[in-house]
Parts: C-alpha cells; sequence; structure tokens
C-alpha cells in the first residue's frame, strides 16, 4: 500500500490507559509520513519517526498554524478550546527575530537557577497539600489532591496574582483547552473574564511592581526602551496559564501512576532517590498518553520530509510519544529505564519553539516526586492499572484519576 | 574534552544548567547559555556529555578525541 493511500483518524485508540496505541509501530516502520483526519473534518499528515519529528521542530522556517494560515483545525466547528481553535490570537510574536525577542525576555525568568530558587516553597506546598489529602482519608485522588493545584499555585505565584483566586485560574486553564466539555459561549465568557482580571492584575503591577514575572518583564523591558504592551503582557500572563497548568498537573498523575502502576520501580527509588531526576526525564519519554494530536507544524514552503515532498500550506501533526518510542533512538524503547542517560526524549519539543518551561516542570515534577517517596513511601495505586481511565476531550492527555492508598 | 556552545541556537531551556551546574550557566539577562568551564576536569565528563546530548537546540558541540 502506498503511503497515501490510508487515512488514520486523530486521536488513535490504545489497548489500555497507559499504552500507546499499537498503530505507531507499524507506521514509525511502514509509513513515517501518513495522511491523518481531526475531529474536524479537516486533514493533515502525521509524523512518527524520532529524526523526521526532531528536524521538523528544529526547522526554523515552521511554526505552529495561526489563525492566518488556514491550517488543519483539530476541533469541530462550534467546540470549545481556544488552543485548538486558535479563535484568540495572541499578542506574542509567532516566528523568526521577534519571537526570539520575547522568548529571551521572558525566558530569563526561567533559568534554572531561578527554578531551583523556587524548590524550597513549592515542596513546602507539596507537603501541605499531601497532607491535606491524607486528613481526608484513604483512597485519594493524587490528581486532584496534588496534581492539578500545585502548579497552578506556582503559576499564580510567579504572575503576582493571590493566593485566593486559585480557583479562578483552574476553572479558566480548564475552559481554554477542554475541546468538548465548554460550549463555544462557556469558551468565550471564561476568556472575557480572564481578560479583565489580568488587565485589572497588569495595572496593578504597573502601579506597584512586585518580584513577579510581569513586574519583572514591565520593568525590564521598559529598561531597555521597549516596553511590553498590555496585550503582550496579557498574551504571556494566558500563555503560561495554557501551557503550564494541565500539562504539569497530568503529567504529575501519569508519572506517578506509571511508577506505581509496577510498583518495583517505587521501590527502586525509595531504595535510591538519587535516581529522581533521569526517573523524572524517563517518565516525560514513556508517557504514551500526551495527547492525541500532537504538536502541529505548518509548512509555509513546499517540504521534502522522509522522500515525499509535502506542498506548502500542509499542516503537520507530530507524534511526540512515537518518536519517544524510535527504537532506532532509544534502546529498548517500550521498556520504562530509571537509570536512562542520556535521553533526548522530545516531550517538551526541540528548537527554537521547545517548551521555555521546561525547567520548571521537571522542578515541579521532581518535588513532587521527592516529596511523596518521603512522605508516602507506602503509596500505591487504589485500583487496578487498567482501571485507570483517560481524559477525554483535552488537547493535553491525561488521567481522571489517579487513585491511591498509603 | 573541549565544549563549545553557538548562543545563537541557544533556546534558554536550561537542561545544560541543571544537570552540569558546575560546567554551565545562563546568562541573567536572557537566559542564554555560557560556559563557566570550557575544558572540565574528567569528572563532569559524563554529565556534559548527557548535556550535549539532551540540549533541545543542539547548541552544545563537544571536542572529545583525547578521551576516546
Amino acid at each position: 500500500m502506498s503511503q497515501n493511500d490510508q487515512v488514520i483518524h486523530l486521536p488513535m485508540p490504545t489497548d489500555g490507559p497507559l499504552e500507546p496505541p499499537a498503530e505507531w509501530e507499524r507506521l514509525r516502520g511502514q509509513c513515517p509520513v501518513a495522511t491523518v483526519e481531526l475531529p474536524s473534518g479537516d486533514t493533515g499528515k502525521l509524523l512518527t519517526r524520532y529524526d523526521d519529528v526532531r528536524n521538523l521542530l528544529t526547522d526554523p522556517r515552521f511554526a505552529r498554524p495561526t489563525t492566518t494560515d488556514n491550517g488543519a483545525r483539530v476541533a469541530p466547528e462550534g467546540a470549545g478550546g481556544s488552543a485548538a481553535t486558535g479563535d484568540y490570537e495572541l499578542a506574542i510574536p509567532e516566528n523568526g527575530e521577534p519571537h526570539l525577542r520575547w522568548r529571551r525576555q521572558v525566558g530569563k525568568y526561567f533559568t534554572a537557577k531561578r527554578m531551583r530558587a523556587l524548590r524550597t516553597g513549592m515542596t513546602k506546598t507539596a507537603e501541605s497539600l499531601i497532607d491535606d489529602m491524607v486528613d481526608r482519608g484513604r483512597p485519594g485522588d493524587l490528581k486532584a489532591a496534588l496534581g492539578f493545584p500545585l502548579p497552578v499555585y506556582v503559576i499564580c505565584d510567579l504572575l503576582g496574582a493571590p493566593a485566593e483566586d486559585r480557583e479562578r485560574f483552574s476553572y479558566w486553564s480548564d475552559a481554554f483547552l477542554n475541546v468538548t466539555r465548554f460550549s463555544k459561549d462557556e469558551t468565550r465568557a471564561a476568556h472575557a473574564e480572564f481578560i479583565q482580571y489580568m488587565t485589572d492584575l497588569i495595572a496593578a503591577k504597573r502601579a506597584e511592581p512586585g518580584e513577579d514575572l510581569l513586574s519583572m518583564l514591565i520593568k525590564e523591558s521598559e529598561a531597555e526602551g521597549e516596553g511590553m504592551t498590555d496585550p503582550e503582557l496579557l498574551s504571556t500572563g494566558m500563555g503560561l496559564l495554557v501551557a503550564g497548568h494541565e500539562t504539569t498537573a497530568n503529567m504529575i498523575g501519569k508519572m506517578i501512576a506509571m511508577l506505581l502502576a509496577d510498583r518495583s520501580r517505587w521501590e527502586r527509588l525509595l531504595a535510591d532517590p538519587s535516581l529522581i531526576r533521569t526517573a523524572v526525564d524517563e517518565a516525560l519519554r514513556y508517557d504514551a498518553n500526551l495527547g492525541g494530536f500532537g504538536i502541529r507544524r505548518y509548512l509555509t514552503e513546499d517540504t521534502n520530509i522522509n522522500g515525499e515532498l509535502l506542498p506548502s500550506g500542509t499542516t503537520v501533526f507530530c507524534a511526540l510519544p512515537s518518536a519517544n518510542r524510535d527504537k532506532n533512538t532509544f534502546t529498548n524503547p517500550d521498556e520504562m529505564d530509571l537509570t536512562r542517560t542520556p535521553n533526548p526524549h522530545l516531550t517538551f519539543g526541540a528548537g527554537p519553539h521547545s517548551c521555555l518551561g521546561q525547567s520548571l516542570a521537571r522542578t515541579e515534577l521532581q518535588v513532587v516526586l521527592e516529596t511523596l517517596l518521603h512522605k508516602l513511601p507506602t503509596l500505591a495505586l487504589a485500583v487496578p492499572t487498567d482501571e485507570l481511565q483517560r481524559v477525554e476531550g483535552l488537547l493535553v492527555g491525561g488521567l481522571r484519576e489517579v487513585p491511591v492508598r498509603w | 574534552m573541549k565544549i563549545s556552545v553557538d548562543e545563537t541556537k541557544c533556546c534558554g531551556a536550561g537542561q545544560c544548567a541543571l544537570i552540569a551546574p558546575d560546567v554551565f550557566d545562563q546568562r541573567d539577562d536572557d537566559g542564554i547559555v555560557t560556559l563557566l568551564d570550557p575544558e572540565p576536569p574528567q569528572d563532569h565528563h559524563s554529565t556534559v556529555r548527557e548535556a550535549a546530548a539532551v540540549c533541545p537546540a543542539a547548541a552544545i558541540t563537544l571536542d572529545d578525541i583525547q578521551d576516546a
């Protein structure tokens, strides 16, 4: 069969909540540039091999589709999820020199050094969330008790938003990312609320700067001569929430579920906590449930990928977790090896658009794992692994609940 | 071992500074990589190799011949 004969429907079915679609291996072997159809009915191309995905992601010519690009849409008309439809254009430059400038202005807030400095506060937050879960009694839902609140608390702190507004941030974050649960009107309303909230917050920071990211961006971009505008600051805040909440929240749940699904993994970490760093990156690599659609790239010129000429105007979907299981890059890719080094997985992307917050995410995941191992060494899944349920409808893959006992 | 970094490729992800903080750092004003020690002693070589291998922008190059 030629590569063009078969259309793959995204998202692809899997055999279990933590399992990869069986189809990936066949695609990597036989059809590395596949034709896919989205729930919207639009079509695109799907890359499943490590080298192809990495090459496209690091190609500075291309970025994700914008509203003016006419790229393939993920969600059908009328379904919510601004991140899915690109209905709301962020005032963040998408490509080239302006993108680089924005990235460096914001990126300096996310250096490894700064993230290390946040560790102590994060550990305290994690400890108090775990204490609350323990107080409520067994079994607990680790995702709701720890995975979901921790990253949103961290983002609120970064933005300098008061603690009492954390629940509102959680709701907005959900409304921006969920493709099916919210109507278009609800998504619009959430968006309007968020804009109003952030506009007020930015005004407050302009009047009275603090130690937070927004205050720093206001101050330093002014010092450089070209102050960030309110829309740029607002988009930066929205970008951080959309990019940094559900992703990390779900990853916390999945990481712990994967480690407990075979409890010898958990025991190994209890015996040797120095493996926490490589274990976190291996969980990031091993996660087969990053989301049903992958990272998109819009081709603005004809491009040859793996011998196939893709015309300008094609939307390409990069299956990151499939690339992470490519046996040409990873030895025993279907084994979760907590000592794997180096681990050049693509879960945070690669190249000029690779995840700005990856040091933050890694730090949060390491803190969560370290704190749980320390406080709840007897932690175990409270249901059989195959009864874990995947989240439906989110662009970001995850588990609905991670029931645990201790 | 001799390390070189390409600042124009660097995307400031900070992986190198997390893995090998004695060898790599990030500039305070833009998060771009700086080399603290371009010719680090032997005991840092494995973390430096790891940092180079996982750099999302492939911005770290190693001249490794004498160690081979």
